[in-house]
């Protein structure tokens, strides 16, 4: 199956490449954006038993290397 | 004079290593380069100082690839008991990835590569690591860096501050403190609660002569030597 985890710097964490292209979106005149958060996506193919087991070792994934929970957030989607 | 035995631990991409190795061995000191496969640490090993670089090109986080190297299983084991460690620049990155100092280091606040010297104020010198300055000593050393900007949150920076684990900030040539890179309280520098783990972003290393601009490096790194 695949998964896709998406990292972002936690709220309330000062995202400077979400800010630097914030300001470029409104020097483009793009007037109405509220806020915006540079993040990363990791596509990952992996084989496991189910669902379940598979959401189990991408949370461990996540925590050990993928986010840095310390000022990372990090959320998952599993594709069937 | 003591003579200290310094590990100096290289990762793929470390490029500071032999700039370390001089600076060490120009205070008399003898230096080994510990490859990161290696399981072990060189018998009577004193100090061991994590240089800069790129580890792993910075792929995912800075430093966030070596600490999974085995080498830093045998680094925390040496840490755990007591054993002095000192990580500059990437080496600091990778430190706190290792969680073996408190926060992380995100990309500079204006996304700038950053390489200059630049003042440092000297915020707690009751320490091996910057025994030889006094406490507001300003200090000159070059930094160079993209991912500087050390963050952690209220709560334990202000038991850092307590436990005087704060080492070093940015400052202009007068002392007064100012932004270099967005760090939190323009920290520069840190120490664990036990004050044997220190991490820097700037880099003593190549502050070890006036002629290259400061020789102030090598009075910090002459600190240990005296613990």
């Amino acid at each position: 199956m695949r998964a896709i985890v998406n990292i972002y710097l936690k709220d309330g964490v000062l995202d400077p490449q979400g800010k630097a292209v914030h300001h470029a979106l409104d020097s483009l005149g793009f007037s109405g954006v509220q806020s915006v958060r540079v993040g990363k996506q990791i596509v990952i193919e992996l084989k496991a038993a189910d669902r379940e087991s598979a959401m189990r070792e991408l949370e461990e994934m996540s925590e050990a290397l993928l986010a840095n929970t310390v000022i990372e957030d990090y959320n998952i989607e599993i594709e069937e | 004079m003591k003579k200290l035995n310094v590990s100096i631990l290289q990762f793929p991409g470390t490029n500071c290593d032999y700039d370390t190795v001089y600076a060490f061995s120009r205070l008399g000191h003898n230096t080994s380069i510990v490859w990161h496969k290696e399981e072990s640490l060189p018998e009577n090993t004193e100090l061991v100082v994590v240089p800069g670089g790129f580890s792993y090109g910075d792929y995912l986080r800075c430093g966030a690839i070596a600490r999974f190297s085995p080498i830093m299983k045998v680094l925390r084991e040496y840490a755990e008991n007591g054993g002095m460690v000192l990580g500059i620049c990437n080496g600091f990155q990778i430190l706190t990835e290792a969680g073996l100092l408190p926060g992380a280091l995100k990309r500079n606040d204006k996304l700038h590569f950053i390489s200059r010297h630049q003042h440092l104020k000297v915020v707690s010198c009751k320490n091996a690591f910057l025994n030889r300055f006094k406490e507001g000593d300003i200090i000159n050393i070059p930094i160079a860096h993209h991912d500087g900007n050390y963050y952690v949150d209220e709560e334990t920076l202000s038991d850092m501050e307590q436990n005087a684990q704060i080492l070093l900030r940015y400052c202009d040539e007068d002392g007064k403190e100012m932004n270099v890179n967005g760090s939190v309280r323009h920290i520069a520098g840190i120490c664990n609660r036990e004050k044997n783990v220190y991490g820097l972003m700037p880099h003593p290393e190549r502050a070890m002569e006036s002629i290259l601009g400061s020789s102030d490096g090598e009075r910090m790194l002459e600190g240990f030597r005296y613990e």
